[in-house]
């Protein structure tokens, strides 16, 4: 055995000690990283081995092969073509070639209607929330009430509205501002907030990340998927970032019990944008 | 004496199949040796390890997004809620012998699949080897690319872990951002409003038949293609356009072959057994309403991550219908580098009006202009790519956001151009150096007149 082959040999026989060493372990219970080892060894035994066996003991002269242009001579491509031509009598036939056709058309039509049952037509689903029903309570996502004093001051809950926690579409963030912040309600919403708590849909207006990294100090919101920061005392108005929309606002207000409710829907339809999102 | 037997079982198919002759040239197929061929090769075996791990973890997973109490042994998820989906992936990793290094190692193939074709790519891009007759070949690769990122972003969808489920959201309201048909698109893709209550089962259906089964069928075309054609090679000694210089098949090239596809696999299994990727337990399971930062896609969709970020917040609006932000940079970017990337053999035999069949490579510096494009277009993805990390660079090197996103805008802009301008003249002053052949130049000076309208001198 020549220097060259006695390498082969002893990766194929690494290799084969490696199989056994990965049944024991597997046998064993199993260790993920002594499996990738042994597997590592397998295959890099006889990866290695048959390469060092093919460079050094297998014949390897370079030889030349012709090329020849790829494409048909002339000739034979125009004598296929009269063969084909000859033996279609399409060009003959015009309103035969073209019923056929239109029935090929129409089986494709007739045939993307079931695409159809894919989904529910898009519809208003996309521009209301469960809190469309109006007067509903927020709740945690444990399902607890809220009460205007359980938002600490400079602090941010996440809600859904009564009966609807985890619905996608719903999550909102109550903040409560400071008093020294300068809030400036939007006009017309002046009487939306509670004790000075906020609240705005937690989908950011961009591609829907939620919106969950509030700087108190600066009050603004940032979306920790792709940086579009909101700022709360002012409407949550987009002022960094790729959303070109404010977060939508919901109309707080406190039932008799003093628990915090939505009045309405969001002031505009919730999340990312689409293209009759206005209509 | 009677023959061993694998000859007589040859002679035993031979003549039910009369394959000797064919075998025979098949076996004397001559293949040019360069290390750069061996790229598309290792993507190849990528793909083997890809279906071999796949079919392996289909036993065990489930993509239900029926909600499931977990009780497996990994002790901090104990008691929570989650999806069937993101509870058999847990199991998987947990409870199933061998399941967790199964698991890594087709992460870690898909990630390498992914790099092969790339950097096989940028290969064939920068050696001209798109240029007739492989066109139609340069096509299918693009399409095998396309497939491949789909696929990529499927398959890690469905574990339904927190970063999946924050992609598949990403990806939704892609969908919606087309202009006229994105919300019916969206909710036939998903069966509703997001999350929808089937898209689980058909990424699943998707990720393991209908794109393996394309890309299977596109592959076999793409190198039956490459066996029609003949390799290109790189001149030398003895090598023209009318032949193909290198070793035969059998055995050599054949046994390299085997060789590296046994070690393309056991860089995947080492990779897959000691280095953790995807740690899904770490995640948590999906909800909605959490996210959580330093949320990266894998790295082949990085790229179109740094662009959703580096765009700024502009959206068209008129009469009440809208294009929102992500159509510009997810939708339209992605459409046109694809569509560039498919017409791009045709672009440039417009451009330098040559239309004559190329079996020759190309040496980069030989094509100053190509060369210089392809440079400046890939710093344009880097960029993004890096852009997809804003958040990680900025808490890392402790600057704020905005200072490292406006950054990155200025970048975009400004550095294809300084990189195309550096790479142009680079590959003149090397080709200059190396007395490579003036056609290149020639070929440059045709273009201004081509683009002033006076027929080229061919």
């Amino acid at each position: 055995m020549s220097s060259r082959e006695r390498v082969a040999a002893l990766a194929f026989a690494v290799s084969t000690i490696a199989s056994v060493a990965l049944a024991v372990v597997y046998w064993r219970g199993g260790q993920t990283q002594l499996e990738g080892v042994c597997l590592f060894l397998v295959t890099g035994g006889i990866g290695f081995g048959i390469v060092s066996w093919a460079k050094h003991a297998t014949p390897h002269d370079e030889v030349t092969e012709e090329r020849h242009s790829v494409a048909s001579s002339e000739e034979s491509f125009e004598e296929v073509a009269a063969e084909v031509e000859a033996s279609a009598t399409l060009d003959r036939r015009r309103l035969l070639v073209g019923l056929a056709g239109s029935a090929f058309a129409a089986m494709g039509a007739a045939l993307l209607f079931p695409i159809r049952s894919l989904g529910p037509r898009p519809g208003k689903d996309l521009k209301h929330t469960p809190y469309a029903g109006g007067g509903m309570r927020v709740v945690t996502e444990d399902g607890e009430t809220v009460h205007a004093n359980d938002v600490p001051v400079d602090g941010v809950l996440t809600v859904w509205p009564e009966g609807h926690t985890h619905a996608a579409d719903a999550p909102t963030l109550l903040i409560r501002t400071r008093g020294d912040q300068h809030f400036r309600p939007r006009a017309g919403r002046e009487d939306w907030t509670v004790g000075g708590i906020v609240a705005y849909s937690k989908l950011c207006t961009h591609v829907g990340c939620p919106v969950g990294l509030y700087q108190a100090e600066s009050g603004l919101l940032l979306c920790p998927c792709h940086q579009s920061t909101f700022d709360v005392l002012d409407g949550a108005r987009p002022v960094f970032g790729p959303a070109a929309r404010s977060l939508p606002q919901l109309p707080l207000a406190v039932n008799n019990e003093g628990e915090l409710i939505a009045r309405g829907d969001f002031s505009s339809p919730v999340g990312p944008g689409f293209w009759d999102r206005g209509r | 004496m009677r023959a061993p037997v694998t000859k007589r079982l040859a002679r035993w198919l031979d003549r039910r199949l009369g394959a000797a002759d064919f075998v025979r040239s098949a076996l004397n197929k001559v293949f040019p040796d360069h290390w750069s061929f061996m790229i598309g090769e290792l993507a190849l075996y990528c793909f083997v390890v890809l279906v071999a791990t796949g079919v392996y973890l289909t036993f065990f997973f489930h993509p239900s997004a029926t909600e499931v109490v977990y009780n497996g042994s990994y002790a901090p998820l104990r008691g929570v809620r989650m999806t069937e989906a993101y509870e058999s992936a847990l199991n998987l990793s947990f409870d199933v012998r061998a399941g967790l290094v199964m698991r890594q190692i087709h992460h870690w193939a898909a990630l390498l699949f992914l790099a092969a074709i790339v950097i096989h790519l940028g290969r064939v891009f920068f050696t001209g080897a798109f240029r007739r007759p492989r066109e139609i070949n340069w096509m299918i690769g693009v399409t095998l690319l396309i497939l491949a990122i789909f696929n990529g972003f499927a398959g890690y969808s469905l574990l339904d872990d927190q970063l999946s489920g924050t992609g598949l959201r990403i990806a939704y309201s892609i969908a919606l951002s087309i202009p006229l048909v994105g919300t019916w698109l969206a909710s036939l893709l998903f069966g509703g409003e997001f999350p929808g209550p089937d898209i689980l089962t058909r990424l699943y259906i998707i990720h393991v038949l209908i794109i393996p089964a394309l890309i299977v069928a596109l592959l076999t075309v793409h190198l039956a293609i490459v066996v029609r054609h003949k390799h290109t090679q790189f001149e030398g000694p003895g090598r023209a356009e009318d032949n193909v210089v290198g070793e035969r098949l059998w055995p050599t090239y054949a046994a390299k072959a085997i060789g590296l596809f046994f070690l393309t696999a056991s860089v995947l299994c080492l990779l897959g057994g000691v280095a953790q990727i995807n740690p899904i337990w770490i995640y948590g399971p999906f909800d909605p309403a959490e996210v959580s930062s330093a949320s990266q896609p894998d790295w082949y969709m990085g790229w179109l991550d740094g662009a959703l970020r580096i765009m700024p917040g502009w959206e068209i609006r008129a009469f009440g219908y809208e294009i929102p932000n992500p159509f510009f940079p997810a939708v339209l970017l992605a459409g046109v580098t694809f569509g560039l990337l498919y017409v791009w053999p045709f672009l440039e035999a417009r451009v330098t009006g040559d239309r004559a069949e190329h079996h020759l490579c190309d040496r980069p510096r030989q094509r100053p202009v190509r060369t210089a494009l392809g440079v400046a277009t890939l710093s344009f993805y880097v960029i993004c790519f890096f852009g997809g990390a804003s958040d990680v660079l900025s808490s890392t090197f402790g600057l704020s956001v905005n200072a490292v996103l406006w950054t990155f805008r200025f970048a975009l802009f400004l550095v294809p151009p300084v990189a195309a301008a550096i790479t142009y003249r680079l590959c003149r002053e090397l080709s200059a150096r190396d007395g490579l052949p003036i056609e290149s130049r020639v070929r440059f000076r045709e273009i201004p007149a081509r683009l002033l309208g006076r027929a080229p001198s061919r």
